[in-house]
């Protein structure tokens, strides 16, 4: 399979800390990737690099063989990288139905337009309106954003970023702060997306991961520790140590 | 070099009234736009004081400053501390607001005119070096604004409260946890930026001017010392204080059609270029 | 207006209504009962005409802020410098020979939008408080090179001999103030409608996104700054528009419109009536306005007074003006029986 998302030797300093350092991930089209380590480790950095939310210290990134490391969030995003947030960056004031329908307008590039309301383009509102529905939201669609339990918000936080229609999709820890019975669900979500889409996934919780995952990258202090299968990956020591004290089994 | 002279002189009055912003915007993170009032209270009370009850000038300067210290003091503790955590939009509105209420109430209480004030004689007069007019007064700014000045830094530097106050500058939820009481020192700090605005306010009335449009007239040096000088830090608004008194007299002197062009212009290229300030700490971006 | 929506909605197969977000452009009654008001005004006051000008034309300006604050939320204390810049357009263009109003308020237009559009660089970045003085630096040298070019402007002693042609060579400018005031409250009601389509639109709703999550807007495929840039460009225009009618409908300019305290009397219209809304900046100035008229009448010093102790009071209590006070209202009134 093709490579659809790279990155080469990608380092990020801070001061005299790298909190990325030589970092060359290579990932498939389809693929369900994974990326832990420990807190601390560079996983939400990386994201930032990837996304362009950070500028690389040194090292490129290549997005469909193009280099896109120059290129700016939104042109990323226009090239079919999306990403989701640790922590929930929604619009509360506006209807779950007006936000979606924000980012699905800005896909379909009708971000200028400012003559007709946003409720004479239909095309926009009812695939926000689809959207919803498939991620089981369209009963909250009229309410503001902020009157929701913080379970229905991460939704919204991975609606907004499904609207842009991602070929990659990165998603920064979905789950946090997710109660565990909602959690499966969210999971559930997430794994029906289609295989078109490639997802490269942060979680901390490793039943999660190892249920989701086919190839997990372990980042420790910055750096790639190894990358593998998940089956390898659960047996190497290397991992369990980092993970000292934490089990990978359970 | 008279032009040098004078400017080091309005730079240290502008150092005196702006250092309380700049340390209130560092420290509390609040956009005190109505600091002007409290030089403008400070002003009038010293002309109260003069003209209306005869008490000498230099024995009003102290009574000025604990006057202003304790309606900063007052206005922290009622209304000030209420918007700690708002939006700096909303701090500016709720300053206005004040702004408008004091310049009204100076009216009512003074009119629209121009305040005299008698300076005593052994302050006025000036004597002259060759190439150099010394006046007095500007001899006398000068000195009372450096020693406050190092008076400051000093305390600052060497005293506990000092070491409070940084410590609370720099990470306030830290300096809590660290079992600094905040709230008494934004208190203090609030107390002492007033005093310091107060007695600038009484100092200027000479050079300055006082009527009730004063907070509004001046805001705006004000605004910049602590632009250019970078909030919360005292060195830097003295730096920034003394070009602009500099920069200000001798522009005014030697190119009047300029005018206040060039420190606006400073103040926006500043903010644009170095947001953290001229002098501030090299920027941790 | 808005006639292309008022079809009824298809329905999807699942039940669901779109229509609040699909009728949410649609004119309320509300609305239209708020447009009768200034057109009954001219005959309930037919005396004060000129001050109902002045409202009409101060609502515009609070509508240029409201654009560039309520919805791309980008602060301004120094937003006068575009009326300023409008008002002196209109009026040197008056003043040497080309006095036709039309013409004045395209010209104001376009030049307070390239101003706009320049200076918004440099408000694209920092905090708000950056941005508070920034801007606020960028009118006061506004202020300071009108103050000080008296060749061109006349400085502090304002700029005379401004010569308004009729308007469209028929509608001359009486001593009453009646074109005066349809002229002024038309060109209102026409830049109103513009907002509205706007800030309605796809476009619209992207700087609200702007103002309510900064941060998502990249990650949603928008070019925020584009956006911004666009933002203040158009509230920098109708800035220039109020401006060049102030001019146009006084016959002259006087230094303050560039002043702070225009500015900053602005944002506080602004917010006392409740950003982010339209109305709210039309009806905050149709109370601030009247409330001045008649206060300061009484005594200018307790006008101010009362306006700052007013301003104080909103900030603390009342943080959604009178806008949001009329909604909140109106929502208690619909729950009880």
């Amino acid at each position: 399979m093709s490579t659809v998302l790279e990155t080469r030797n990608l380092s990020k300093r801070f001061g005299g800390f790298f909190a990325s350092s030589n970092v060359s991930l290579d990932i498939k089209q389809g693929a369900r990737h994974a990326l832990i380590g420990p807190n601390g480790a560079g996983k939400t950095t990386l994201i930032n690099l990837l996304t362009g939310f950070l500028e690389p210290t040194s090292g490129e990134v290549f997005l469909k063989g193009d280099n896109v490391t120059r290129l700016s969030q939104h042109q990323r995003v226009k090239r079919g990288l999306v990403r989701t947030f640790q922590i929930n960056r929604l619009f509360a004031e506006m209807t779950v139905l007006e936000s979606v329908t924000l980012s699905v307008c800005e896909r379909m590039g009708l971000g200028w337009k400012w003559w007709r309301p946003v409720g004479a383009h239909t095309a926009a509102i009812d695939e926000a309106a689809e959207l919803l529905s498939t991620l089981r939201l369209l009963d909250v669609a009229h309410a503001p954003t902020r009157s929701l339990a913080y379970g229905r918000q991460r939704m919204i936080e991975i609606a907004l970023a499904l609207a842009a229609k991602p070929e990659v999709l990165l998603l920064d820890e979905p789950a946090a702060g997710v109660p565990t019975d909602e959690s499966r669900g969210l999971f559930e979500t997430i794994a029906r997306l289609p295989r078109e889409v490639t997802i490269l996934l942060i979680e901390h919780d490793m039943d999660l991961v190892f249920r989701f995952a086919e190839r997990i990258s372990v980042l420790v202090g910055g750096a790639l520790l190894t990358e593998d299968v998940p089956e390898v990956i659960a047996r190497d020591p290397r991992v369990r140590e980092v993970y000292l004290g934490t089990s990978l089994d359970d | 070099m008279t032009v040098i002279f004078d400017g080091i002189a309005s730079g240290l009055l502008l150092f005196l009234i702006s250092v309380g912003l700049s340390v209130t915007l560092g420290l509390m993170n609040f956009v005190n736009l109505a600091h002007g009032s409290f030089a403008m209270f400070g002003g009038y009370i010293c002309v109260i004081l003069l003209n209306r009850h005869g008490v000498p000038f230099l024995a009003a300067l102290p009574v000025v400053t604990l006057a202003s210290a304790l309606a900063g003091v007052v206005l922290e503790r009622t209304l000030y501390r209420r918007l700690y955590g708002a939006s700096h939009l909303d701090q500016v509105l709720f300053s206005i607001g004040l702004v408008f209420m004091s310049i009204s109430v100076a009216h009512y209480f003074f009119g629209a005119q121009q305040q005299p004030l008698q300076l005593p004689p052994m302050l006025s007069g000036q004597f002259n070096l060759p190439g150099l007019d010394i006046g007095v007064y500007r001899l006398f700014l000068i000195v009372v604004g450096l020693l406050i000045a190092i008076a400051l830094q000093w305390m600052i530097a060497r005293t506990r409260f000092g070491a409070q106050l940084r410590a609370a500058v720099d990470n306030p939820r830290a300096a809590r946890g660290l079992g600094i009481d905040v709230d008494r020192v934004f208190v203090l700090t609030f107390a002492l930026g007033s005093a310091l605005a107060g007695l600038g306010g009484a100092l200027g009335v000479e050079m300055l001017g006082l009527d009730p449009e004063f907070p509004v007239k001046y805001i705006v040096y004000f605004l910049i010392v602590v632009a250019v000088g970078g909030s919360g830090n005292i060195k830097g608004s003295l730096y920034a204080s003394l070009i602009i008194g500099i920069c200000d007299v001798a522009g005014k002197y030697y190119v009047p059609q300029i005018g206040a062009f060039v420190i606006y212009a400073v103040m926006v290229a500043t903010l644009i270029f170095r947001p953290q300030g001229l002098f501030g700490r090299g920027a941790a971006k | 207006m808005s006639s292309n929506l008022a079809a009824p909605p298809a329905t999807p197969a699942n039940g669901f209504d779109p229509g609040p977000l699909r009728n949410a452009a649609r004119w309320h009654r509300a609305e239209y009962a708020f447009w009768v008001l200034p057109v009954l005004a001219y005959f309930v006051f037919a005396e004060n005409l000129s001050l109902l000008s002045q409202i009409a034309i101060a609502a515009l300006f609070c509508l240029s802020l409201d654009l560039i604050l309520g919805y791309a939320g980008i602060v301004s204390l120094g937003h006068a410098a575009f009326f300023g810049v409008g008002a002196y357009t209109a009026g040197l263009l008056a003043k040497h020979g080309w006095g036709d109003p039309l013409l004045g308020l395209g010209a104001a237009a376009a030049i307070a939008a390239a101003t706009g559009f320049i200076t918004s660089f440099l408000v694209l970045r920092g905090s708000d408080l950056t941005r508070l003085m920034v801007t606020l630096g960028v009118a006061v040298m506004f202020y300071e090179a009108a103050n000080k070019l008296t060749a061109f402007t006349g400085g502090v002693d304002g700029l005379q001999g401004v010569e308004v042609k009729p308007i469209f060579g028929v509608f001359g400018f009486d001593l009453y103030g009646k074109t005066a005031y349809w002229y002024s409250l038309i060109v209102l009601f026409i830049m109103f409608c513009l907002a509205r389509r706007l800030v309605h639109s796809p476009f619209g709703l992207s700087l609200r996104g702007i103002r309510q999550n900064l941060t998502r807007m990249p990650a949603i495929g928008a070019p925020v700054n584009g956006r911004l840039v666009a933002a203040y460009t158009i509230g920098a225009a109708y800035a220039g528009v109020a401006g060049a009618l102030l001019t146009q409908t006084t016959q002259f300019v006087s230094l303050d419109v560039l002043s702070f305290s225009r500015s900053a009397e602005l944002l506080l219209i602004l917010v006392l009536g409740g950003t982010g809304r339209l109305y709210g900046a039309l009806i905050g100035t149709m109370v601030f306005m009247t409330a001045h008229h008649f206060l300061s009448g009484i005594n200018p010093q307790y006008w101010q007074f009362w306006l700052g102790a007013a301003l104080v009071l909103v900030v603390l209590f009342a943080r959604d003006g009178i806008m949001g006070m009329l909604q909140r209202l109106h929502a208690a009134g619909r729950k009880a029986p």
